[in-house]
């Protein structure tokens, strides 16, 4: 017998949930996840005019804590921690010391001794033994992945059916954007963030592992008759576009630094030090050679991940990196790579779509900003 | 499953309807839960245009992925479902009716009697599914 080439997907507390609601489920990195339970469009309708349900407990949780954990943190992003209050979350990246991104993050301040990073599920084993290794000797480090669920609730209802769920969650709607604080949600001991990837008011819930079952029923009971509905990673993707949030692995990673990316704002050069400052350096003195930026299809045709940029002359000059359907905007949009000289609003190119060269023109994103 | 009978089917999820050499194609409701909310049917045919069994004529695409459309037997193109271009919504909506996408003028009337019938694309689906 020889070992199975790929280990067995694993599955989040809520798999049982997903499969009696007829969910699709599919290979995500390593766990079995739901693309969608009625339908993309939909589901991606429900939270940009009511709310949806997100099991996003595949994402990787990492502590650090100690009197040295903040330098530590801050050390391996590129974003500024050092500004932050007890309470609140930053956006950032983090890079090597090429100043290409290892991957993009959300790092919550829980005290100035106590440190949660939420990393991408895809670049969990990477950004553990990141941490792990930049905390040896300084802090410690615990791995809270698979103690840690994770559920997203977002859409304008959010906090509506938030202050369903308790006295305790009611008092949410106070929270700040990017603030956290513990709370009792449904009555389940919850971490709660007013942060999300949808473009969407909501917050992201951290609970225990074994806790989200009860959460996840009783959010959803309390929630549908505002119209609140469980959405897939199908639906997450189409609305994070449409927000252009980067997707790792899609729009940006260990090939692309952060102000090609348009990540520029979460890289704090009057930081004394942090990983790869000495390349962005260099990479912000120079004229960008490409950026990253936003397209809509103008012709018959629908970009993909992956699809050959072209200028009008057929010259391939760039790489589609996120494309699909906007199901708000009513328009077939995408983000890619192109030469700089071909990235002004209003510069016409052609998407290869498999052989066929179909006219998309660049466009200021976000496609959709809601209201 | 909704899988009429009378039609016959191809292991690539399109339906055939054969009234002489006319051959109306679509896709299967397998093949529509499969692809989810479509998008965009992009036919490589027009009117007049032969086509070959096994070889692809357009594209469908959904919000989430992309799949070839495969002529089911040899012909002419003789009609093509333009309603489609600006709702393509109908093949979620009706499969097997206005979500048609091609009629074919078979050059052979009797192949579309190789293709498999309603049991044997059940029996084909249940295996796809797993």
């Amino acid at each position: 017998m020889t070992e199975p080439a790929v280990p067995p997907l694993r599955k989040t507390s809520l798999y049982d949930r997903h499969v009696k609601a007829g969910a699709r489920m599919v290979p995500f990195t390593g766990f079995e996840m739901p693309v969608q339970y009625t339908g993309i469009v939909d589901e991606h309708q429900a939270v940009r005019t009511a709310a949806g349900l997100f099991d996003v407990s595949h994402m990787g949780e990492l502590e650090m804590r100690g009197e040295y954990a903040a330098q530590v943190v801050d050390y391996l992003i590129t974003n500024d921690a050092s500004k932050l209050v007890d309470g609140q979350a930053l956006y950032t990246a983090a890079c090597n010391e090429q100043g290409t991104i290892l991957d993009d993050l959300i790092v919550y301040r829980a005290a100035q001794d106590r440190w949660l990073i939420v990393c991408n599920a895809s670049n969990h084993d990477k950004m553990k033994a990141v941490f792990e290794k930049a905390a040896k000797d300084h802090c410690e480090f615990d791995d809270r992945t698979d103690a840690t669920a994770l559920i997203a609730l977002q859409g304008p209802k959010a906090f509506e059916i938030l202050a369903l769920a308790g006295s305790d969650a009611a008092n949410l709607a106070t929270l700040k954007s990017f603030h956290f604080r513990d709370a009792v949600v449904a009555n389940v001991k919850c971490t709660v963030a007013r942060t999300g990837y949808t473009g969407e008011d909501g917050v992201e819930i951290f609970c225990a592992w074994n806790d989200a079952p009860a959460l996840w029923d009783q959010l959803l009971e309390l929630g549908k008759p505002l119209g609140l509905k469980p959405a897939g990673l199908g639906a997450r993707d189409t609305l994070r576009l449409e927000s252009r949030l980067s997707l790792y692995g899609n729009d940006i990673d260990e090939t692309t630094n952060p102000i090609e990316a348009g990540l520029g704002w979460v890289v704090k050069m009057d930081k004394p030090t942090f990983v790869g400052k000495a390349a962005l350096e260099k990479v912000k003195a120079a004229p960008l050679p490409r950026k990253l930026v936003g397209f809509e299809v103008t012709g018959r045709g629908i970009a993909r991940h992956g699809y050959p940029l072209r200028d009008l002359e057929g010259k391939e000059v760039g790489i589609c990196t996120s494309g699909s359907p906007g199901p708000t905007v009513g328009k077939n949009i995408g983000l890619g790579y192109l030469p700089a000289a071909l990235t002004a609003i209003g510069t016409k190119f052609f998407v290869d779509c498999r052989g066929k060269n179909i006219e998309a023109v660049v466009v200021k994103t976000p496609f959709y900003k809601r209201a | 499953m909704n899988i009429p009978a009378g039609l016959k089917y191809t292991k690539d999820h399109e339906w055939t309807n054969a009234s002489g050499n006319r051959v109306t194609v679509g896709i299967t409701a397998f093949a529509v839960e499969q692809l989810g909310d479509i998008t965009l049917v992009n036919l490589d045919v027009k009117v007049g245009d032969e086509v070959t069994a096994g070889k692809a004529f357009g594209t469908i695409e959904s919000v989430k992925t992309l799949s070839d459309l495969f002529a089911p037997v040899s012909g002419k193109v003789v009609e093509i479902n333009k309603e489609l271009d600006s709702k393509p919504e109908l093949v979620n909506e009706d499969c097997y009716g206005k979500g048609w996408m091609v009629i074919l003028e078979a050059s052979d009337a009797a192949s579309t009697n190789q293709l498999l019938d309603e049991a044997a694309y059940a029996e084909h689906v249940k295996n796809a599914a797993h």
